[in-house]
């Protein structure tokens, strides 16, 4: 099928930090007659010529938005990462979620391609790992918790649509711990904390990107056709030790048995998150991807790298109730 | 090929890449300021302050995190200014090591150094690192066992030193950005062996890095170490105990574990390190990594090569601890 722009643009998770803003900078092109945006709640920012429509992707409900519109490109971003509320809500709105907008994109004649939002939480993290993922690697140690689990079969689906349905150009991008100011992670609540514990004996190589850049990464694969699975993330990498230094914020080595208690005294005294095991493995054995292929796919590179988009997220911490710390010490850098 | 051998004492050039260290300013001679600003001329400051403003520079840049890693996680700043000091009091003053050949391996572009493994700990390494560094002015990336990344402490030392897991993914980007790695194709089978099986090379593990070497188009370096057998000889293994602990062995020495906490200071054995000849194989071009019959001929040509070598250095060496 000859390559068409994408003319009805579905967004998924519209009301939450990512997709808004990807909402925003796809109506922001003319060359899209219409962009709809759902969610379960209603959106807090104004979306411009965005259209909501307050529809559970869980329901068959999704299937009637995108038949009716005529949706021809998908943008799923709906994917929970956070902790807020229990995680069996978390699970059914990722994997039940995604299993009903894939089976609409299947039935639907109009729909031409999918674009996923899906995490460099698929690798894992453990020892046994390469020092740099590329995309044909597979997690050493499955993921068997929580977000990173739900992503990985997510991304099983959204293969078995991929075969069943040949036509489809289906982009999955593997997105590292996005960091920039507004952002609100599981990352950003820890970085956050009045003091940082940090896993004795440990010191994660850790990557992050730039909403910034990840919303031209999505913008591109909604506009043009990306077949296939990309690793996004900022060049570099910052070492957690470094970058609590270059923060200037207070860290605490604590051995990794009671990490998960302090987590949770953070949580019951500050509301901070407690810490989910593939957030402590991460803080033990870090992850880093090549990111070479969407380097070539793109003939792009971020604008940001790790320590940039870090040094960002430091300078806008600024009146979030944090404790006093210096500018980001890497701000001027480049 | 003997005729480069020398002292690294003597070795002028070893002075250029040695930094101004802060935690032992007393023991560098003031030649080695000289040298190292020699042809720029003397600076105005005197030895001691200048390396008290290194190290006041050094502690500012580790505060404020002002330094680079690479995607490994090397760290060259901590690298060089911490961790070879501390490896290189032990190189120079108490394994006295010799290095010869070291024409052999090329200034510059990737190339794969293949050694013998011993000693129980592999202080092997750490010694090579430090003569690739001071002597060969490049940094050694080494390929190590997944359990030195899990052990806390060990792990991130570890990568900050610039070292990795042994897989192929990594030998072959860090091969890719021409940086001279390091491998013991041995492993466990070679620093655990007992000590009457010394100076004997076991199996040269499945070949995986003449595969490396053969797809990345770079030489082998054999390297043969002499003197790292007899720094812990190995004369029993606990085995229960290891397994308890989730170790290949435990080993037990004529100091420990009978003495304690002293039973772990090495014997201080003399050390020779030879670079042989690179091995290249351009009959050979990449597509024969995937020909197991190819591999396994030239792992056993490397391993024979390491294993002459070992034998000559050994009967060069002399007595073992003089």
């Amino acid at each position: 099928m000859p390559s068409t722009a994408a003319r009805v643009v579905l967004v998924t998770g519209v009301s939450r930090f990512l997709g808004a803003r990807v909402a925003n900078t796809l109506q922001a092109d003319p060359g899209i007659e219409r962009v709809i945006g759902v969610d379960t709640v209603p959106p807090t920012t104004p979306l411009g010529r965005t259209e909501f429509v307050r529809v559970d992707i869980r329901t068959p409900g999704i299937a009637k938005v995108i038949s009716s519109a005529g949706v021809d490109t998908v943008v799923h971003l709906s994917l929970v990462t956070g902790q807020a509320g229990p995680r069996a809500r978390a699970k059914e709105l990722n994997v039940i979620g995604t299993m009903q907008l894939l089976a609409a994109c299947q039935r639907s004649p109009d729909t031409r391609r999918l674009v996923v939002r899906s995490s460099a939480a698929v690798y894992g993290s453990s020892p046994r790992d390469p020092a740099v993922f590329t995309e044909e690697d597979q997690a050493v140690e499955a993921p068997a918790h929580g977000y990173a689990k739900d992503t990985a079969e997510v991304e099983r689906y959204v293969r078995g649509l991929t075969r069943r349905r040949s036509d489809l150009t289906v982009s999955v991008l593997r997105f590292a711990n996005f960091l920039g100011p507004g952002v609100d992670s599981p990352v950003t609540r820890y970085l956050t904390m009045p003091v940082v514990p940090t896993v004795l004996g440990f010191d994660p190589r850790l990557q992050f990107v730039h909403p910034d850049d990840g919303v031209e990464v999505l913008r591109r694969m909604t506009l043009e056709d990306h077949p296939g699975c990309f690793n996004v993330a900022g060049d570099g990498v910052l070492l957690l030790s470094q970058a609590l230094r270059r923060a200037g914020r207070p860290h605490l080595p604590v051995p990794a048995p009671s990490i998960s208690a302090f987590g949770g005294l953070g949580r019951r005294f500050t509301g901070s998150p407690a810490f989910s095991p593939e957030l402590l493995r991460w803080l033990m054995y870090g992850r880093v991807l090549d990111t070479s292929r969407l380097a070539a796919e793109l003939s792009w590179t971020p604008k940001y790298g790790s320590e940039e988009a870090f040094a960002e997220f430091v300078s806008g911490l600024g009146g979030r109730g944090a404790p006093p710390h210096r500018p980001a010490a890497g701000g001027g850098r480049d | 090929m003997t005729a480069h051998h020398q002292r690294p004492f003597d070795e002028p050039d070893g002075a250029r890449v040695i930094p101004l260290r802060p935690d032992e300013p007393a023991p560098v001679p003031d030649s080695t300021f000289a040298s190292a600003d020699g042809p720029s001329g003397p600076s105005e400051r005197n030895p001691v302050e200048r390396a008290l403003a290194s190290g006041l520079s050094f502690l500012r840049r580790r505060v404020t995190g002002e330094y680079e890693v690479d995607e490994f996680g090397f760290d060259p700043d901590l690298n060089s200014s911490v961790l070879l000091p501390i490896a290189r009091a032990l190189y120079e003053r108490w394994f006295r090591v010799e290095l010869t050949g070291l024409e052999n391996v090329p200034a510059k572009g990737g190339a794969l150094l293949v050694a013998n493994h011993s000693g129980t700990v592999p202080l092997d390494g750490i010694m090579l690192s430090v003569a690739t560094h001071d002597h060969l002015d490049r940094p050694l990336r080494l390929l190590g066992a997944d359990l030195v990344y899990q052990v806390p402490v060990l792990a991130h030392l570890a990568r900050k030193a610039g070292h990795t897991l042994a897989c192929p993914a990594d030998a072959a980007r860090l091969l890719a950005k021409d940086e001279l790695v390091g491998v013991f194709p041995e492993g466990f089978k070679g620093i655990g062996k007992p000590y009457t099986e010394r100076y004997k090379l076991q199996r040269f593990g499945r070949g995986g890095f003449v595969e490396t070497a053969l797809r990345a188009d770079v030489p082998i370096i054999p390297c043969a170490i002499v003197g790292a057998e007899e720094i812990y000889p190995k004369i029993a293994d606990l085995k229960p105990l290891a397994r308890l602990l989730g170790l290949p062995y435990f080993p037990v020495t004529p100091t420990f574990p009978l003495l304690g906490a002293a039973g772990l200071v090495p014997l201080p054995s003399k050390w020779l390190i030879r670079f042989g000849e690179p091995m290249t194989f351009p009959e050979h071009g990449p597509e024969a990594a995937d020909d197991p019959m190819t591999v396994f001929n030239l792992t056993d040509h490397v391993r024979e090569v390491v294993q002459q070598m070992l034998y000559e250095t050994l009967l060069r060496r002399g007595h073992p601890f003089l």
